[in-house]
């Protein structure tokens, strides 16, 4: 087996330089340079070939490497997984877009009892390299089955990497690392940002060390704001707010959710005292519990406060007329900070 | 000849071996008596053996999981033609998966036999490395492996193998009648046929889903579903062992040379229970178990070979001996599996490492040797290293 090291030493095959991208698109050239790198890599989905799927993010793709190579598949996702198993146990690395988050559930059966425990149900011989990329959360005014954030589902089974890029640069040397990457990988692309600009070193060195490192994003004294996907600008914009109360607030993006980088947390936490944990998931058995669990373990005598969270109810994604009112917004989370504070 | 689906509908039904053990020479099935008559006495007496021997590591495992020696057991009684039929048209390029009850398809892959009863010992979920026999470990959830095998057989199109009848690949994946109502064996069929995917779709019909007769899965002979979903598809007599291997290796060729998919029936019966958990009298009369009892594929293999003079009792008596030598090498290589060390549990969950459970193991083995961690964090810091 080629190592990861090995397949990531090559540089990119696409057109170097610093591009500005939107989100959508750095996903789409870190995909075309995925392919351009690897002849094995192949893209598998509902309406991603001439269409390049419902969010355009494997636009010209198809174009440039084929039919064989970006499969537009049967409209069924426990298909679209469980050939790729079978794809990679042929040494190949399926990329399966799922079209929505509430469509993966078909599939749920195949990545839970199939994708995840190969590797360990064969003792090591068999490695499955698949990505399956999932645009979730909310905020696009769509209809039920379009909008929610399942990724605390999959981060519970063991065998699976469960990652969301928050930024163009990240989504562009996340995938890229996600498919070199010979474990399955979870890639929840926040839809939501899908159209966000960003600066994109295209020629930015692709590592698998940091496709589970946790970053801070700003630097803080007071507070420390843990998010992923969506949630990391919520974060950034509540701590500009707090910024203007005299407060300061250092703000995480977790990047992983599965494996998480507890130690980044802790670091900042102990050095903050307060943490609040903001992602659009259900709070209820989400991430952030998992965060709240480690952090108070890890941090209870730096601890001014509990660790609080900010995030969905425990009630279906609501109508798109109410969601605004259900995502996790800035106000929310200075409620929360203020909280905290209150101590 | 025709057999019945539960109903009264006769289904027309591929024959070559009568249940007396004569040769069938109806109308229409030359091309198949052809390819049975390539079988040479020796292949005939190699399944043969091959039977006898699915069927002693078939009483033998039963045994041991009385003995405690098991946790559970899935006897493949009745279905030794089915499976071992099937198995002897493959090439070793071919790649099998198999459900959890083809223990005849992995006594002719070469699979150890100790290895096939690690999953049932409970030391492996596996058990072999399915790259060595080109044969991947059973797989649980009833149908899922049938679209692991249409994504290998993708995965083979791509590869650019010759397609030829002899030297391209084929897949093959074995599943019931009750795998035939699961959603993934019928996007199997879709995924497989869209994309003309090498891949041979072998059906044991054995007529029941452990209580559930095939009248709970089907209205609709099985094989007409191959038919529905646009590929070749064929009923046999499971219980006639040259009717499934002449069928076999009809669509094995077939997808070998890049003609697509194939769907086989092989309509057999479950001599014995589901697993060693189940009592079929509580679902089923011994009157049924006696007709089938009487169509037995070995007996019917034997009286072939007996009447064709090409079986005597020194070799019956040499396969006996071989069982013999399996039942004592099985029992004592059972007893000796014990699935490792504790801590291997951590082994193998991902390829590459992962913090939880680096520092789960980390704790786990400080645990164990008598030194818990006063602070776990500390060392799940130094487990996670460079690597998280």
């Amino acid at each position: 087996m080629t190592t990861m090291a090995e397949r990531t030493r090559t540089t990119s095959g696409a057109p170097g330089g610093t591009r500005t991208l939107t989100l959508g698109k750095a996903v789409n050239e870190g995909l075309r340079a995925a392919m351009r790198r690897d002849d094995k890599v192949m893209l598998m989905g509902e309406d991603i070939g001439p269409l390049g799927g419902v969010f355009r993010v494997t636009d010209g793709l198809q174009a440039e490497f084929g039919e064989q190579r970006v499969v537009d598949t049967p409209l069924a996702e426990s298909g679209i997984v469980g050939t790729a198993v079978g794809l990679a146990m042929r040494g190949y690395r399926p990329v399966c877009e799922i079209q929505f988050d509430g469509f993966v559930f078909p599939a749920f059966n195949q990545i839970t009892t199939q994708l995840a425990k190969m590797h360990n149900r064969t003792r090591g011989a068999v490695e499955l390299p698949v990505v399956i990329r999932i645009p979730y959360g909310g905020g696009i005014g769509a209809v039920e089955h379009h909008s929610e954030s399942p990724e605390a589902l999959f981060a519970h089974t063991a065998g699976l990497r469960v990652v969301s890029p928050s930024t163009p640069q990240d989504a562009y040397t996340m995938i890229q690392e996600a498919i070199a990457c010979p474990d399955p990988v979870l890639f929840f692309e926040p839809k939501g940002r899908y159209w966000a600009k960003g600066e994109v070193d295209l020629d930015a060195e692709i590592g698998s060390s940091t496709l589970d490192a946790a970053r801070v994003v700003r630097a803080g004294t007071d507070v420390t704001l843990v998010a992923y996907g969506p949630s990391v600008e919520t974060a950034l914009k509540t701590a500009d707010a707090l910024a203007q109360e005299g407060r300061s607030a250092e703000v995480i993006d977790l990047r992983a959710v599965s494996p998480m980088d507890t130690a980044t947390v802790v670091t900042s936490v102990r050095r903050t005292g307060r943490c609040v944990v903001v992602h659009e998931a259900p709070v209820f058995f989400g991430a952030g519990a998992e965060i709240a669990a480690r952090v108070t373990e890890e941090c209870f005598y730096a601890l001014e406060a509990p660790v609080l969270r900010v995030g969905g109810f425990h009630t279906p994604y609501p109508v798109a007329k109410h969601e605004h009112d259900y995502l996790p917004s800035v106000d929310r989370v200075l409620d929360a900070v203020d909280r905290a504070f209150a101590h | 000849m025709t057999t019945t689906n539960g109903s009264n509908e006769a289904i027309p039904t591929l024959q070559l071996l009568d249940p007396e053990g004569r040769r069938v020479t109806t109308r229409g099935t030359k091309g198949y008596r052809d390819r049975a008559a390539t079988l040479t006495a020796e292949d005939l007496r190699g399944m043969y053996r091959d039977m006898v021997l699915t069927r002693r590591f078939d009483d033998e495992a039963t045994s041991l999981q009385r003995q405690g020696e098991l946790a559970l057991y899935a006897p493949s009684r009745g279905q030794e033609a089915a499976q071992v039929g099937s198995a002897y048209a493959l090439r070793p390029r071919d790649f099998v998966f198999p459900s959890y009850r083809e223990h005849g398809v992995l006594q002719v892959r070469g699979i150890d036999t100790v290895d096939r009863l690690r999953f049932f010992r409970g030391s492996d979920h596996g058990g072999w490395n399915p790259y060595e026999h080109n044969a991947q470990v059973y797989t649980v959830v009833i149908g899922a492996h049938a679209l692991h095998a249409v994504g290998y057989a993708m995965g083979v199109q791509r590869d650019g193998t010759p397609l030829d009848a002899h030297d391209g690949t084929a897949v093959i994946t074995y599943f019931g009648d009750g795998a035939t109502s699961q959603g993934d064996v019928n996007e199997a069929m879709v995924y497989a046929t869209v994309n003309q995917a090498p891949v041979v779709f072998f059906l044991q019909n054995n007529q029941w889903a452990i209580s559930e007769p095939t009248t709970r899965q089907t209205r609709t002979p099985l094989y007409r579903r191959g038919e529905a979903f646009g590929m070749p598809s064929l009923r046999v007599d499971g219980n006639d062992v040259l009717a499934v291997y002449a069928a076999t290796q009809e669509a094995l060729e077939r997808a070998r040379r890049g003609e697509g998919p194939s769907f086989i029936e092989a309509f057999t019966y479950r001599m014995g229970a589901h697993t060693t958990s189940d009592d079929p009298t509580r679902y089923r009369t011994t009157d049924q178990e006696e007709v089938w009892r009487r169509r037995d594929p070995i007996d019917r293999l034997a009286a072939l070979l007996r009447a064709e003079k090409e079986l005597d009792d020194d070799y019956v008596a040499e396969v006996q001996q071989s069982a013999d030598e399996l039942g004592v090498r099985l029992r004592a290589g059972v007893r000796a599996l014990d699935g490792g060390a504790p801590v291997s549990t951590f082994d193998d969950v991902y390829a590459t490492p992962h913090g939880v459970v680096a520092s789960e193991r980390a704790w786990y083995e400080a645990y164990e040797a008598g030194d818990p961690p006063a602070d776990q964090y500390a060392i799940a810091e130094t487990a996670q290293g460079g690597a998280r």
